[in-house]
C-alpha cells in the first residue's frame, strides 16, 4: 500500500536532483570555472557532512530500535515539563552539525510524539556553536559573544513557546 | 551479549527505517547544498552593497541576506568580521549572523518536507523576526555594559 507514494517521493527528488545538474550544465557552458568552484565547495561541504550524517543514522536507528513512541512523549511529548526543555536545549547545543542534517531525525522524534515547542527549541539552540565561541571572540569581542550567547538561549526558549502556540493558533 | 532473535528482528526493522529515511533526504540535501553553493558564488560580492547606514533598515537587510546565505556558521563570522571593518553596524552584522542559522529560505523546502509545511514557514518567520529583535537588544545591552 506504501509503495506508491514512496516511488512518487522518489521521482519527485530525482527530478529535483535533475533540474540541478542542468542548472550546473547551464552555467558551466557560459562559464566553467564558476560551475568547477561551486561543484568543488559542495564536495568539501558534503565531506564535513558525512561524519554528522553517519552519528544522525546510528541515532535514528537507537531511536527506532530503543524508543517506543510511549517513551518519548514522557520525555519529550506533552507532558514532559521543565526537563523536556532542559535535555532538548542542551541536546540541540552539544550535538554540532546544521540543523538542515537532522531533518529526518526530527521528523521520526515528531511521529513519536515529540511536541513542536521543543523541535523549535532544539533548532533555535543549535545557533549556540560551541567549537566555534573562540572564531566570534575573535571578530566580535569577548562582550559581544557572552552577551549574544546568553541572548540566544533565552530565545530559543521563548522560540519554542511561540512557534508551538501559532501552529496550534488556528 | 548476544541479541535474542526478537531483538535481531527489531533491530533489522530499526535499520530498514532508517535506511528508507535517508534513501529519501540525502538526495535532497545534495541537491539543495549543489545549489546553494552555486548560488553563494555570485552572492557573497554583494554583501557590502546591500547595507545603507540606516541602523533599523540594516538590521532587517542583515536579517534578509543571512536568511538567504547557507554555510557553515563560521563563515558567517568571517563575513561578518570583513563588513565590520568596512564600517558596516554591528545590529547589522548580528542580525546577519543570527539568521545565517536560524533562518534558512534555500533549506524551506526540505524543511517543509520532513517537519511540515505549517511549522516550517512559522519557525524561520519567528526566526527572521527574532533575529532582528536579539540583533537590536545585543547592541542596546552592550551599550549600557
Amino acid at each position: 500500500m506504501n509503495k506508491l507514494p514512496d516511488k512518487k517521493k522518489i521521482n519527485g527528488v530525482t527530478k529535483f536532483l535533475i533540474v540541478v545538474l542542468i542548472t550546473y550544465l547551464i552555467v558551466a557552458l557560459f562559464n566553467f570555472s564558476i560551475a568547477q568552484k561551486a561543484f568543488v565547495d559542495f564536495l568539501l561541504m558534503f565531506i564535513k557532512i558525512i561524519p554528522i550524517l553517519v552519528f544522525v543514522f546510528i541515532l535514528m536507528t537507537i531511536i527506532n530500535f530503543y524508543f517506543t513512541p510511549e517513551k518519548i512523549k514522557k520525555h519529550l511529548g506533552e507532558n514532559s515539563g521543565i526537563k523536556g526543555w532542559i535535555y532538548t536545549m542542551f541536546s540541540g547545543i552539544i550535538i554540532s552539525g546544521h540543523p538542515y542534517v537532522f531533518f529526518p531525525l526530527l521528523k521520526d522524534l515528531k511521529e513519536h510524539g515529540m511536541k513542536d515547542s521543543l523541535l523549535a527549541v532544539f533548532l533555535y539552540s543549535k545557533n549556540i556553536k560551541i567549537p566555534f565561541l573562540p572564531v566570534m571572540v575573535y571578530y566580535f569581542g569577548l562582550s559581544f559573544t557572552i552577551v549574544l550567547t546568553i541572548y540566544t538561549a533565552i530565545f530559543s526558549v521563548l522560540n519554542g513557546i511561540i512557534v508551538e502556540w501559532l501552529i496550534k493558533r488556528r | 551479549m548476544e541479541l535474542t532473535k526478537n531483538k535481531k528482528v527489531s533491530l533489522k526493522k530499526a535499520i530498514l527505517k532508517t535506511i528508507q529515511s535517508f534513501r529519501i533526504s540525502i538526495p535532497i540535501i545534495i541537491g539543495v547544498l549543489l545549489l546553494v553553493n552555486l548560488i553563494n558564488i555570485y552572492a557573497k560580492d554583494y554583501y557590502l552593497s546591500l547595507f545603507t547606514g540606516n541602523l533599523m533598515l540594516d538590521s532587517f537587510i542583515g536579517a534578509l541576506a543571512g536568511s538567504i546565505s547557507l554555510g557553515i556558521p563560521l563563515t558567517s563570522y568571517v563575513i561578518g568580521g570583513e563588513l565590520l571593518k568596512e564600517g558596516i553596524s554591528l545590529i547589522a552584522i548580528t542580525a546577519f549572523i543570527l539568521s545565517w542559522t536560524t533562518v534558512g529560505i534555500a533549506m524551506l523546502p526540505l524543511e517543509i518536507k520532513f517537519m511540515g509545511k505549517r511549522f516550517a514557514l512559522i519557525r524561520n518567520t519567528v526566526n527572521f523576526i527574532f533575529a532582528i529583535i536579539i540583533s537590536i537588544l545585543v547592541i542596546l545591552t552592550l551599550s549600557i555594559l
